[in-house]
């Protein structure tokens, strides 16, 4: 076999890149932790290390998550918000850890909206 | 005393909610929790570089927290609000308690906050605490605020030190995205390499290998 060259190994990073930039670009379902002092002292930095601890197993390349500040329901914090493609958004309010997997397993990869903790539909 | 209730319809709602919230969740207990917050604003005025660095200096007596954003800063005749929490520029509700709250954790601790600021340039705020004062908080979980801020916001580029005596764990996640050209944090891949740079990190941090 030919030995690979740099240019080789160029080609193959930039087909990666474009490869994973196309996947990206249409992420499928966005997962909003709202992280600002209302949410971080009712605990949505756990929520937010369980989710991630989730992302990685599930091993999903179209989820994305982002973190945003407070969305002014400072009293049903930790909230997630859950968009869906073609769906409406769901919040989520108290949320911890054992909420969240559930929510990540049950809604995010199955579909099905976990009512009990859900706060609004927007 | 009914009348000012009543202009206060919200009132019952936050206590509501704080009752709620109380019975199982406390307040921000870790000074990595205020760290997490204070990053956060500097995310919101618009940074796109956070750096954040922890020195303990046990022997000294001091623990020094400085976190510095490149946001849109604070212009100069504000910069002395910015620790009132009943005053705030922001919209969707009336106080703000982040900086607030920390300036008093330090207070507490025989410590000050120092918020330097430069309208257009960013902002730094410092925090330091007598390390081995009762009330100092612990740091607490520094990996999950990481590992919150960096995946959180994933085109915000973080520097993390973290000295102990004279150990010391400095990361970039611009380091980190190099290593996975052009994947996003949130790939799994990166983000399990990131979770074992982290405990890697601290875990090193721990041990006494002076």
């Amino acid at each position: 076999m030919a030995r690979l060259t740099i240019d080789d190994l160029k080609k193959v990073k930039e087909k990666t890149a474009k490869e994973t930039s196309l996947r990206h670009g249409k992420a499928s379902i966005k997962i909003t932790v709202h992280m600002g002092t209302c949410g971080i002292a009712a605990g949505a930095r756990d929520v937010m290390t369980e989710l991630m601890n989730e992302m990685a197993e599930a091993d999903r390349q179209d989820i994305r998550v982002v973190a945003s500040g407070c969305m002014g329901m400072c009293s049903s914090e930790p909230n997630v918000t859950i968009e869906a493609d073609g769906e409406e958004p769901i919040v989520y309010q108290l949320m911890d850890a054992n909420k969240m997997r559930q929510v990540f397993k049950r809604h995010v990869l199955l579909g099905e909206v976990q009512t009990d903790f859900a706060l609004a539909k927007m | 005393m009914s009348t000012i209730s009543s202009l206060l319809p919200s009132q019952n709602h936050y206590l509501e909610g704080y009752k709620k919230n109380h019975r199982k969740r406390g307040a921000v207990k870790e000074l990595s929790l205020h760290i997490l917050d204070v990053a956060e604003n500097g995310i919101t005025a618009g940074a796109d570089r956070v750096r954040v660095s922890v020195e303990e200096a046990g022997r000294k007596n001091r623990l020094r927290i400085t976190i510095a954003d490149n946001g849109r800063g604070i212009p100069a005749d504000l910069v002395h609000h910015i620790t009132d929490p009943f005053y705030t520029t922001r919209t969707t509700r009336r106080v703000g308690l982040g900086l607030s709250l920390l300036k008093a954790a330090a207070q507490h601790c025989n410590g000050e906050m120092r918020v330097e600021s430069i309208e257009g340039k960013g902002t730094t705020i410092v925090a330091e605490f007598e390390y081995d004062h009762i009330d100092r908080a612990p740091l607490g979980d520094m990996s999950g605020t990481l590992i919150s801020l960096i995946m959180g916001y994933p085109d915000v580029e973080f520097e993390y030190s973290h000295q102990v005596e004279s150990r010391r764990f400095e990361m970039k996640t611009m380091d980190i995205k190099n290593m996975f050209d052009g994947r996003a944090v949130s790939d799994p891949d990166v983000f399990r390499k990131l979770r074992q740079i982290l405990i890697d990190g601290f875990k090193r941090l721990k041990t006494n290998e002076d």
